[in-house]
């Protein structure tokens, strides 16, 4: 079961943000879409949702993303937006719940266990409107979580879609949320993610696509991927690839000494 | 108490027990407040004299006859729809534009009403008399109803871009498009002719005084079948509290929702005002109370509202029949006087929030 897109373009107004770009990614893996900013990571996520307009075809386990009902979208994926401010003031027990209830099915049984998943528990209660930025955020990912919470069910692998799923989270939470993803592809669910910090990239992701300038620059292994000059042509600056014995390898961006 | 099923315990943060518990008090205010309103006025006719001649098995007095079931009956029960359709709406408008100020009278929803009320009235009278008969009682309402429908579409093109609505751009267009009908129904009330102006003038007060059973079996149909279709937009509400992106991530096909929710605050808001003027601040104040009372899950909201928006009509009528007897204050002068004040404390309380 994978997710595939071909040769797809977005325009906004007359300007091309994404220019033909081809991916696939696979159930069971963690893949992590990144690049600098406005290269078109946050544009391509929202065109893989179906959230924007777009040339080109995307399948989801062989199926064209236009050919499912809402409500089976739903069932096979959840997305987490990368902002959510809330309009009225719920309880994170409500918000959690809404992703479930919208296609009619109870959700009690899950908030507790979808906030310790996200280690907000205790929080049901709580007014989401009063949470830090942090806090709002893996609220979000609680209430996407707890719409596929089991990675795999009659109907084949379910899909994560995170649109910076730590952006504005502590180093510890950061953790949490990656390998809260990660294991979710362990249990062989898919997981796509665009991400900012190429570090954790290399210690979660199974598959990196890097895009630059609206177009994909390379995809594969982070190995094959986070290369000094891949990532140094990427983002326009020095950046050194060492390898960690244990855990892999990490990126340092090189300062001129003096 | 609330009985509470044994198998599932009930989590932290889930307010649906109040939310049942505060219906279930509105449904006894609702029958009290009926009574009393049918009780309530200056004749000498007394509710439990009438009742009593029945519970006797005596013919009621005429004047008993008329004044209950002919004047008051048919106004309380029009109270009652009007209430609750002016609620409902609020509570569809505001989850619709995601915002707690949104409201068909502030918005200009209730002048797009208004003028095609205006015109029906004026030009009402020119159509053949076919055509008239066709339409009867229900050319008012269901003008009015285009009237409203036109402009909240409008609205909401106007304030929506790339699915995100703005309030300040909300509040300013609907100022704009208020101003803009307003000016036109000015217009077509300079062409009427002396009795239509008589009609207008008593229209535009925002009362209930002009009830009767031909304009109640119009107006009623419309507004029932608005207030009882709203609950079924309540999941659809509450996924779009998250935006509409992700509403549609979740399942909810957005569009249809917002369609439905325009067609439907446009079909009570028509309706409403069609046949009590321009009665305000009901569909901002009882939304916002029951938020306060029970949190904001429209499952809830959209029912409770009509049921409180019903209550706190009755008692609006009942004090305008009461506080400068025996003549009567129009029931729009007494909503607003409670209302704006109560809207402008909301406004304070969320300076913060709304980033006007």
């Amino acid at each position: 079961m994978s997710l595939i897109a071909q040769d797809i373009a977005v325009s906004i107004g007359r300007k091309r943000i994404l220019n033909g770009v081809s991916l696939q990614a696979e159930a069971g893996q963690f893949t992590a879409i990144v690049g600098p900013n406005g290269s078109g990571k946050t544009t391509l996520m929202r065109a893989l949702t179906g959230e924007l307009p777009h040339r080109g075809a995307i399948r989801l386990g062989g199926r064209d993303l236009d050919a499912f009902a809402p409500e089976d979208l739903a069932r096979r994926r959840g997305v987490l937006p990368q902002a959510a401010a809330l309009s009225f003031p719920f309880t994170v027990a409500e918000v959690v719940r809404i992703g479930l209830e919208a296609r009619g099915e109870r959700a009690d049984a899950l908030v507790p266990a979808a906030l310790a998943a996200v280690d907000l528990p205790g929080f049901s209660g709580r007014h989401y409107q009063q949470l830090s930025g942090g806090e709002q955020q893996r609220v979000q990912l609680a209430r996407v979580l707890a719409q596929v919470w089991q990675p795999v069910d009659d109907q084949g692998p379910r899909w994560l879609f995170l649109d910076e799923p730590v952006s504005s989270l502590d180093i510890a939470h950061q953790l949490t949320v990656m390998r809260l993803a990660a294991d979710y592809a362990r249990r062989g669910g898919g997981v796509i993610a665009v991400m900012h910090d190429l570090n954790l990239t290399a210690l979660f992701a199974q598959k990196v696509i890097l895009m630059g300038k609206g177009e994909v620059l390379a995809q594969g292994t982070p190995a094959e991927v986070l290369t000094d000059a891949t990532l140094s042509h990427a983002y326009g600056c020095d950046l050194r690839v060492n390898a960690v014995p244990a855990e892999g390898i990490w990126i340092l961006p090189q300062v001129a000494a003096g | 108490m609330v009985a509470i099923s044994p198998d599932m315990p009930r989590i932290d943060g889930d307010r649906s027990h109040r939310a049942r518990l505060t219906c279930r008090v509105l449904v006894v205010l609702l029958l009290a407040s009926s009574v009393l309103s049918l009780g309530w006025g200056a004749s000498g006719t007394s509710l439990t004299r009438a009742v009593s001649d029945l519970l006797a098995g005596r013919e009621l007095a005429v004047q008993d006859r008329v004044v209950l079931l002919d004047i008051r009956l048919p106004r309380v029960l029009m109270g009652i729809c009007v209430g609750a359709a002016l609620a409902v709406s609020g509570a569809l408008m505001q989850g619709l534009f995601r915002n707690p100020l949104a409201d068909p009278g502030l918005v200009g929803v209730s002048s797009g009403a208004s003028l095609g009320a205006i015109l029906a009235i004026v030009w009402g009278a020119a159509l053949p008399a076919s055509v008239a008969g066709i339409f009867g009682w229900y050319l008012v309402p269901v003008v009015a109803f285009v009237g409203s429908w036109v402009t909240t579409l409008t609205l909401y093109r106007i304030a929506t871009r790339r699915g995100r609505t703005s309030v300040a751009t909300m509040l300013l267009a609907g100022i704009a498009l208020g101003a803009i009908l307003s000016a036109v129904a000015g217009l077509v009330i300079l062409r009427a002719n002396d009795s239509q102006l008589r009609d207008l003038t008593f229209w535009g007060l925002g009362s209930l005084a002009g009830s009767n059973w031909p304009k109640l079996l119009a107006a009623a149909p419309i507004m029932v079948l608005a207030v009882l279709s709203a609950p079924a937009l309540a999941r659809g509400l509450n996924a779009l509290a998250l935006g509409e992106a992700a509403a549609g991530h979740v399942g909810i096909r957005v569009q249809r929702v917002k369609n439905r929710a325009i067609l439907t605050v446009a079909a009570a808001t028509g309706a409403a005002v069609a046949v009590s003027g321009g009665i305000g601040f009901v569909g901002i104040v009882v939304p916002h109370l029951l938020r306060l009372a029970s949190g904001p899950d429209h499952r809830w909201l959209l029912v409770n509202s009509g049921l409180l928006g019903a209550v706190m009509l009755l008692w609006a009528d009942m004090a305008s029949r009461t506080l400068i007897a025996p003549a009567e204050l129009p029931i729009g002068i007494v909503t607003a006087m409670i209302g704006g004040p109560f809207f402008l404390w909301i406004l304070l309380r969320n300076r913060g929030v709304l980033d006007l």
